[in-house]
């Protein structure tokens, strides 16, 4: 076995749940490395929902919380408030952060608090047997949209990137390397990191969303349908790119190292008050 | 509890602004929370004591993610509380149940008010007694405190924090609008509290907190002893979730408080939990002729009981009635026996509730031998210790 994942993976409570074809994988071990890279991982915790992606740090040999549905972020604001000094990476799924956890996301990145969210985006409730989530392409039949979903797909990364996150990212499954770094990245960024990775779920998405269901060709596909996003100096502090021709922008989409982050603001206020 | 006399003080205190000081002197150092009345208070004299304290405050988003920030902030090492009323509690239940399930020791303070729904924002009830013990979906363990003066709000909020690190989850301190709200003298300790950690903690999940290097795994499904799920196991599930609710239902001895007055020869007992407690005192006191008037409201007994059936001549006063009061300060889990051994030579037990007479179930269940009698009062106004020993006469009669 690889010398990282006996390093940081509890072998003993392999098998994973994941499904043969599952990008879950590729995203649990480009986290390892991004770890092992910062090399801190003993002041690392993990945090997750509920959803097929929030297992991905049950199998870390670290502190891990694995909590409830939509409420990671909240849980881990809590553990970061009371070890500032730590830094705790969120591990969720589409459904869990934008849909039930809505609230929590919109918060936490307008507070800017120094998290780490890697949302993984499989466009579909995976766990449940296949529903449309709040990212669902428009069209897209599913076992709650079984004439074509109606609903506009919420661009999560846009989204925190208007209240306040202060690190946005999107990359896939197809992009290991780069996730890798980009994930180290955010764990070392003091303020909000958000993390997409659009990320296959052949079993329960496959054909009827993205059109394809072998796992190597709907990755294929990420490759062909985004476009990474090479912005001139100083530009990332605005609004995240607009698709060009048909094609998602990936790669670092947001990125604002002066952004003041919630832990800071509160010791500042504090110290101008006179209580520290 | 434990006190350090050297730094007691004595100060008028509302109930609420006595549960945050009490927090703190008991070691909270994390504070979530979201405005709700009746109980605002709390997290508005918490959120700048907290932080004066050395500890953490937010404001959260809401109800649900307060409480969840809380157990995030136990695992971090800080003893945490978060307080709440009415649609705020309901909104708290799914993380009562991750903390009695993943045994997270925290507080939870419900200032009730009445309900369902909005319902009454401003007045007092008692109809969250059953949403305290069983408000979470699933089968667990849960303690349930509730205070019935501003002393109590202190003492027993020092008290839920040393349970929940004993018996290793959450703790519910359930007061009520007018303990929340009402203003007394209380004793109040500064300084730092000396606690003895409890001897032996009843935890059946990993319990290690965060960053000592256990990898310590907080786990939502049915688990084992290293955090690892066991909810597709049906012998192992079911073992467990006899662990999680035994060691609070069989230790109830540990946890068990109970406090009588006038109790020696009564034949009549008014049991009595939270702030209904107080005319229930005062009913005793009308009864049994002590005179107390710092606490007991001077009150002239004149009833129209013609209405009732009963002849008037015959009741201008209450003296010839033997009532103690039998107040129940642990509401869960249940003190069956000490309830029992209290109410051993009464022959009849009236039981005041704010509600539509919930817990007087319970009271029938233990005491199967008694005439059990719930006086349920809805609507937001407690009960007077008239209307108490009006009905102790009802159910009693006239003395031969």
């Amino acid at each position: 076995m690889n010398r990282l994942y006996e390093k940081y993976i509890k072998t003993e409570s392999l098998p994973t749940l994941f499904c043969p074809g599952c990008g879950n994988g590729i995203i649990q071990y480009a986290a390892i490395e991004a770890f092992e890279r910062l090399g801190i991982a003993e002041d690392i915790a993990c945090v997750s929902g509920i959803g097929c992606s929030s297992w991905i740090p049950c199998y870390y040999k670290l502190d891990v919380m694995h909590t409830m549905h939509g409420r990671a972020i909240a849980f881990a604001e809590g553990l970061k408030l009371a070890r500032p000094e730590k830094k705790i990476v969120v591990f969720t799924g589409d459904g869990d952060c934008v849909a039930i956890g809505g609230n929590h996301l919109v918060h936490a990145a307008a507070r800017n608090i120094d998290l780490t969210v890697i949302m993984v985006n499989n466009y579909i409730y995976g766990m449940t047997g296949g529903q449309k989530s709040p990212t669902t392409p428009k069209g897209a039949r599913t076992k709650t949209s079984p004439f074509g979903c109606i609903d506009q797909p919420i661009d999560s990364c846009k989204l925190v990137t208007s209240l306040g996150a202060s690190y946005v990212a999107r990359w896939t499954t197809a992009h290991p390397v780069q996730l890798e770094k980009a994930i180290a990245d955010g764990i070392s960024h003091k303020g909000f990191s958000f993390i997409e990775v659009l990320s296959q779920c052949p079993v329960q998405a496959g054909k009827n969303v993205y059109g394809e269901k072998e796992p190597s060709k709907i990755m294929e596909g990420y490759k062909k349908g985004t476009y990474i996003y090479k912005p001139q100096a100083g530009a990332l502090t605005g609004d995240i790119p607009a698709p060009q021709d048909g094609k998602i922008p990936i790669g670092l989409l947001h990125y604002d190292p002066d952004a003041s982050e919630y832990l800071q603001r509160v010791e500042e206020r504090l110290k101008a008050e006179g209580v520290r | 509890m434990e006190r350090d006399s050297n730094t007691k003080t004595q100060v008028v205190l509302q109930g609420n602004e006595a549960c945050a000081k009490g927090a703190v002197y008991a070691g909270c150092r994390f504070f979530a929370g979201y405005p709700i009345t009746p109980s605002t208070e709390i997290i508005e004299m918490l959120s700048g004591e907290m932080q004066k304290a050395g500890g953490a405050f937010i404001q959260m988003e809401d109800e649900i993610g307060s409480a969840c920030a809380i157990i995030g902030a136990r695992w971090g090492g800080s003893k945490a509380m978060t307080a709440t009323s009415g649609p705020g509690y309901t909104l708290m239940q799914e993380a009562i149940g991750f903390a009695a399930v993943t045994e997270t020791p925290i507080v939870i303070v419900n200032v009730q008010r009445g309900g369902p729904s909005t319902g009454q924002p401003t007045l007092s009830s008692q109809q969250d007694i059953y949403q305290a013990r069983y408000g979470s979906h699933g089968d667990y363990g849960i303690i349930v405190l509730a205070p019935s003066s501003v002393q109590e709000m202190y003492d027993f909020t020092v008290k839920a924090f040393d349970l929940a690190e004993q018996f290793r989850g959450p703790v519910i301190l359930l007061a009520d609008e007018v303990v929340g709200h009402m203003r007394e003298k209380i004793e109040i300790f500064s300084g730092d509290r000396r606690v003895s950690s409890p001897k032996k903690k009843y935890a059946i999940s990993p319990s290690t907190d965060f960053f000592k290097g256990a990898n310590t795994l907080v786990e939502g499904q049915l688990h084992d002893e290293m955090g690892r799920r066991i909810g597709h196991m049906a012998d192992k599930s079911g073992a467990f979730i006899e662990k999680i609710t035994r060691k609070i239902e069989d230790n109830v001895d540990m946890i068990a408080d109970v406090t009588t007055y006038c109790m020696e020869d009564a034949d009549v007992a008014i049991v009595a939990w939270g702030s209904v407690a107080r005319p229930s005192l005062n009913a005793v006191k009308k009864a049994r002729g002590i005179k107390d008037d710092r606490i007991l409201p001077k009150f002239r007994v004149v009833r129209d009981l013609v209405k009732r059936g009963v002849r008037e001549t015959m009741h201008t006063d209450y003296s010839h009635l033997k009532v103690g009061l039998i107040k129940i300060n642990t509401v869960w889990p249940f003190p069956e026996e000490l309830l029992q051994q209290a109410a051993e030579n009464v022959d009849t037990v009236i039981v005041p509730e704010m509600n539509i007479g919930k817990y007087c179930r319970e009271i029938q269940r233990a005491l199967p031998d008694k005439k059990v009698v719930p006086l349920p009062k809805c609507g937001g106004n407690i009960h007077t210790p008239k209307e108490l020993l009006d009905k102790i006469l009802e159910e009693v009669g006239v003395d031969e």
